[in-house]
């Protein structure tokens, strides 16, 4: 069989998300932000939400996902995400409203947003994507940053006597009785896309429903921080994220 | 609810006028002298009657950007706060002017710098008027004297903030904040609907609603080119309002020989200066600003090429003296006199320091 023969419509499989723009992406290649957005656009479209979602973009790698996701967006200072998302969802609660943040804009400078936000039981979804490292700045330490792990500003290693622990905000989100799932997702294989994809289609279906705040932490890879190939990434993310940062639910009402 | 007159609290009053505006939201964090406006939206419950939404929020941080989130889906939004407390907005109030965004921020003034007192000030002039966040930008500020200006500048501060897309400051000092008086509260109205906030403002992210093109507020622009193209929109803009929105109170001007500048309740005080000064012969005339930005230069201008002196009178140590001294560009000898860190002068000092600046010979 020749090549021609087999790219026609009936034998398409897989192709573009209709609300993923035709941009080219700024991501690295390896990076996990790509099949996050994939799923997030896939989501949207096929749960009918496309009229009525609002999207609160980072500051970080994430600062453009306004040009990926065609929905309407409101772009945050860095950490203010819930709290913009906050106000969004309650003076519009027909909309759905979901925050995308990195670990830098969530876990550091936004630590306060994100607890009261969740601590209100906010009805919205945040989708945090933790690579253990500041990738848009080039590489520095992350609240998430393993200890030992190297960055720009932890050139010999991440030193708890120095810097502190890696910070399990999920694990602390799911003690706030005004969140109702909290649950950490990677997307380095089909499968775990799979779950991640139904994961994020649940904080969705909770935002809609007003059952509370969802988290849904995404354990990714930083290629071009980490200075390793895709491949190795996820392998190192496997070898080392994982145990710290365990996959599945930690709460699910 | 029909137009109504009451006696209450500047701070009070700006919570019911905001109600009685058809505001969408209001997010706030206590500080003194100004908790009365949380507290009296609180205790008001907007939200059962307007459908109003009233949040304390975690930090002045956290509540400008819930002011930058709601203003974003073109609702009418505000804040309020104290000097520290408005530190901590400037970031948010930056980004909201440069997103192009309608908000309303009440900035109930005390003595700084640092924690400072509770006690009124003016000392935030310049952040007011001169940006206070990073970058080229302006609000409209106004500086209410009054606790009937406390009311009625809700309404003309989202309704010029709406006009020209940015953001609008209630500057007032902890006096008129915490003073009774009696108010005209003006007749409610309802708040806008979804369909007419769609309308309005149809940059709104409010979910696309059928309109196929995706709304983005955004402050960053990575292109150079574009920024700068940006910010020349922000200019014009601003050119604008100062063509169109510059307001000021005048009183005994007409055979004012000397002219005190003076903002806020501080002009009170001066007016009863003056009224003493008039019954010794003294011919002294009030300018009052009532927009700190768009600042009345061109006013102050003309009153330089036919008075002997000006004096500017402030809770600060001469801020807004410099915008007077830049309109009066050395034509007549311009001095300040200020009290700060809380203390409020009485008629008598005031009209002292206006004796010994400009009455030496007598």
């Amino acid at each position: 069989m020749k090549p021609e023969e087999i790219i026609s419509p009936a034998n398409k499989v897989y192709s573009r998300p209709r609300l993923l723009t035709e941009v080219n992406m700024h991501y690295c290649p390896g990076c996990s932000h790509g099949v996050v957005h994939r799923i997030i656009a896939e989501l949207i479209d096929e749960m009918g939400l496309e009229d009525k979602t609002v999207g609160i973009a980072p500051v970080g790698c994430a600062v453009f996902a306004y040009n990926y996701i065609d929905i309407d967006w409101i772009e945050a200072a860095h950490g203010r995400a819930p709290a913009v998302a906050s106000a969004v969802k309650r003076l519009n609660p027909g909309n759905m409203v979901f925050t995308y943040q990195g670990d830098g804009d969530l876990a550091a400078i936004g630590t306060a947003e994100t607890i009261h936000a969740a601590n209100r039981g906010e009805n919205i979804a945040i989708i945090f994507v933790n690579n253990a490292i500041y990738g848009m700045t080039g590489g520095q330490m992350a609240p998430t940053t393993l200890e030992g792990q190297k960055t720009a500003t932890t050139p010999y290693g991440r030193r708890v006597d120095l810097n502190g622990y890696p910070l399990k905000i999920s694990d602390l989100l799911a003690q706030l009785d005004g969140t109702c799932l909290v649950t950490r997702q990677s997307v380095h294989t089909p499968v775990a896309v799979r779950k991640a994809k139904a994961a994020i289609r649940k904080a969705f279906e909770n935002s809609m429903a007003g059952k509370g705040t969802s988290v849904v932490e995404i354990v990714g890879t930083c290629s071009s921080g980490w200075k390793m190939t895709p491949d190795q990434s996820n392998k190192w993310m496997e070898q080392n994220m994982f145990p710290h940062y365990p996959l599945g639910d930690l709460k699910n009402l | 609810m029909n137009e109504e007159v009451k006696l209450m609290k500047g701070n009070e009053a700006i919570a019911h006028a905001a109600i009685r505006y058809g505001a969408d939201g209001y997010f706030g964090y206590p500080i003194t002298p100004q908790s009365e406006i949380l507290e009296t939206l609180e205790a008001l419950m907007p939200w059962e009657s307007t459908g109003m939404v009233v949040l304390q929020a975690e930090s002045e941080v956290a509540a400008i950007n819930m002011v930058y989130g709601g203003a974003s889906a073109g609702k009418a939004v505000m804040t309020s706060s104290s000097s520290p407390g408005i530190s901590l907005k400037q970031e948010g109030i930056s980004y909201i002017a440069a997103a192009e965004l309608p908000a309303l921020i009440v900035n109930c003034m005390r003595g700084g710098p640092g924690l400072g007192t509770i006690q009124p000030s003016q000392s935030d002039y310049f952040q007011a008027t001169k940006g206070g966040g990073h970058g080229d930008y302006h609000m409209i500020v106004l500086a209410p004297s009054t606790v009937q200006e406390m009311a009625d500048f809700v309404g003309l501060g989202f309704d010029l903030s709406f006009k020209y897309r940015t953001p609008s400051m209630i500057l007032a000092d902890g006096i008129v904040g915490q003073m009774m008086e009696k108010v005209v509260l003006p007749p409610a109205r309802p708040r806008r609907t979804d369909e007419e906030v769609r309308r309005q403002c149809p940059w709104a992210s409010t979910g696309k609603h059928g309109r196929g093109k995706r709304n983005v507020v955004t402050s960053l622009e990575m292109d150079s080119v574009e920024m700068e193209k940006n910010n020349k929109r922000f200019q014009e803009t601003y050119r604008l309002i100062e063509q169109n929105e510059v307001r000021f109170e005048e009183r005994f001007m007409d055979d004012a020989e000397y002219v005190i500048v003076a903002f806020g309740t501080v002009a009170r005080i001066c007016l009863k200066a003056i009224e003493d000064a008039r019954e010794q012969g003294l011919k002294i005339g009030l300018l009052r600003p009532i927009t700190l930005w768009p600042f009345p230069y061109a006013e102050i201008e003309r009153l330089s090429s036919r008075v002997k002196g000006i004096m500017v009178v402030e809770l600060n140590a001469g801020q807004m003296t410099e915008d007077v001294r830049l309109a009066v560009e050395g034509r007549v000898p311009v001095c300040h006199f200020g009290r700060f860190g809380g203390i409020v002068p009485n008629p008598t000092e005031i009209l002292e320091a206006f004796g010994k600046n400009f009455l030496k010979d007598k």
